[in-house]
């Protein structure tokens, strides 16, 4: 098993196939709430589902109500097992604490680089871990 | 900090506050004596908001310190009279109801230091709405960074807030210096000022030379504006700010009666405007009175709103001034603005303001045409 120290942002542990974005993610008007899809016209993502999934993606962008849209996602059900950011900004570290989405950034080296779509992984959002097989 | 007789809404606001805190390299806490929160009107928080803010209410949240609210999206207790949609105001009222339920004082204002809140030199404060934050660092040289919503409402109910930013004095230092080489005379003068040098300041606070008059009004027009323009949130002003604190070797701009000219042609064109609205940030007690006196006895034929906060209004009341508007055709409105109420389904397409600010917002978030200029540009008559 592989296990990369992160910095923790948001607590808890979540486990999930991950789902890579190379683009920065909005929230609010990026993500439908009631389905769970990235709806943002030619986005990394646009058309797929990140319920349940490990949500791989630089930083966010957009309106600070896209802290909300978090919140309404796990309401729904719909929202990503856990979080990796690059580097974690207001707006989804806020989201992520109240959603109680685990969340960590600032993975050590270069291994964000090498976190690949449908690997199974796991973030230990307290600690401050990321493992995988 | 916290044991587990805290609140569940009391850890997940510290959570916020650290994390918050390692973004920006935040070695400690640092105690705030009152806060601003952000995010009220239901227009620019949605449903998504008021179910957080609802919830956040449910699992027990309180502020601990004085804590009180931005501009709401409509006048509390006359929205039916300015044609607000029932919709709306239901929603409105549910986001104000969830904060009362935490504890804070239902003041809806972006000038709480016209009402009696004023941080005293070098306190430490969490506010949010832009020109506020701008006045307190500035004008009280009190020490707040910007907050969004959520960090605000962490730091009303753990009092204390992320030491980093503009909480520490090594951050407030002026880089570049604007000499003012014209006379500045009305709001919207300080107003074009503000939207010249906000775009030209990139971040950086600007400190002022040659600027040898502006009381409080006129300070609060300019912020307003350089915080709409350019996100500043501290400006100095040699021989008029308690501070003035310049590196040593500042990038230098001027800024003359030519630059005024071109900047308030830049800000609006349009002209009669079907609304004018004054009161961008709210207006004070002396604002209003100075609208009262250009009106009395006459017949608008536009319509007026001159925005305040409700404490300010019951003075007008007191004092006649609202009379005096109302008996012209205008309204004294409390709560709200003209940038945060939905004055584009009331119908409303040339909205008119002496506010740099509000000229700056009033094409993106209410769909309006802006006529620029001061009070006796702007109002028409019949």
């Amino acid at each position: 098993m592989v296990q990369i120290n992160a910095r923790a942002i948001s607590r808890g542990i979540g486990k999930g196939k991950a789902l890579v974005s190379k683009d920065a993610i909005s929230f609010l008007g990026g993500v439908d709430p009631k389905t769970g899809v990235v709806v943002e016209k030619g986005h990394a993502l646009e058309g797929k589902c990140i319920a349940g999934t490990v949500l791989v993606f630089p930083r966010g962008k957009g309106s600070t109500v896209g802290s909300y849209v978090m919140l309404q996602l796990a309401k729904n059900k719909n929202a990503p097992a856990a979080i990796i950011n690059l580097e974690a900004e207001p707006i989804i570290a806020v989201g992520a604490i109240i959603s109680k989405i685990p969340m960590v950034d600032k993975l050590e080296g270069e291994t964000y680089e090498q976190l690949k779509n449908g690997m199974e992984i796991s973030v230990d959002g307290a600690e401050g871990k990321v493992r995988y097989e | 900090m916290f044991d587990g007789e805290q609140s569940e809404a009391a850890r997940q606001s510290m959570e916020i506050l650290v994390a918050l805190g390692k973004i920006y390299g935040a070695k400690n806490m640092v105690p705030v004596s009152s806060v601003q929160v952000a995010g009220v009107s239901y227009k620019t928080i949605g449903d998504a908001g008021l179910e957080y803010l609802q919830g956040l209410a449910q699992n027990g949240a309180k502020a601990k310190v004085p804590t009180f609210l931005n501009p709401a999206g409509m006048d509390r207790r006359q929205w039916q009279r300015l044609g607000i949609p029932e919709e709306f105001a239901k929603k409105q009222i549910a986001v104000l109801d969830a904060y009362e339920a935490m504890g804070i004082t239902m003041s809806c204002t972006c000038t709480p230091y016209l009402i009696g809140t004023r941080p005293k030199l070098g306190e430490h404060i969490a506010w949010s709405e832009s020109s506020a934050v701008s006045f307190a660092n500035s004008v009280l040289g009190a020490r707040t960074n910007r907050e969004g919503g959520p960090s605000a409402l962490a730091a009303a109910v753990c009092g204390v807030t992320p030491n980093y930013g503009l909480h520490l004095d090594k951050n407030r230092i002026s880089t570049m210096t604007v000499k003012v080489e014209t006379e500045l005379k009305r709001s919207a003068d300080f107003g074009a000022l503000g939207a010249f040098v906000g775009e030209a300041a990139k971040g950086r606070h600007p400190s002022f030379v040659g600027v040898t008059k502006a009381n409080e009004d006129k300070l609060k027009a300019l912020g307003a504006s350089m915080a709409a323009s350019g996100s500043t949130a501290l400006f100095y002003i040699q021989g008029i700010t308690p501070e003035f604190v310049v590196s040593d070797s500042p990038e230098k701009i001027s800024f003359t009666s030519h630059d005024l000219a071109v900047t308030r042609e830049k800000l609006g064109t349009a002209d009669k405007p079907e609304l004018v609205s004054i009161g961008c940030p709210h207006a004070s007690l002396e604002e209003i009175h100075d609208v009262a006196e250009f009106v009395k006895g006459k017949r608008l034929a536009c319509q007026l709103w001159v925005c305040t906060a409700q404490q300010t209004k019951e003075k007008a009341d007191a004092a006649g001034y609202t009379g005096t508007i109302e008996a012209a055709g205008g309204r004294v409105v409390a709560d709200t603005c003209m940038i945060v109420c939905p004055i584009e389904d009331i119908g409303f397409k040339t909205t008119g303001a002496n506010s740099g600010k509000a000229a700056k917002y009033l094409p993106g978030f209410c769909k309006q045409k802006v006529s620029y200029g001061d009070l006796e540009e702007l109002l028409w008559f019949k």
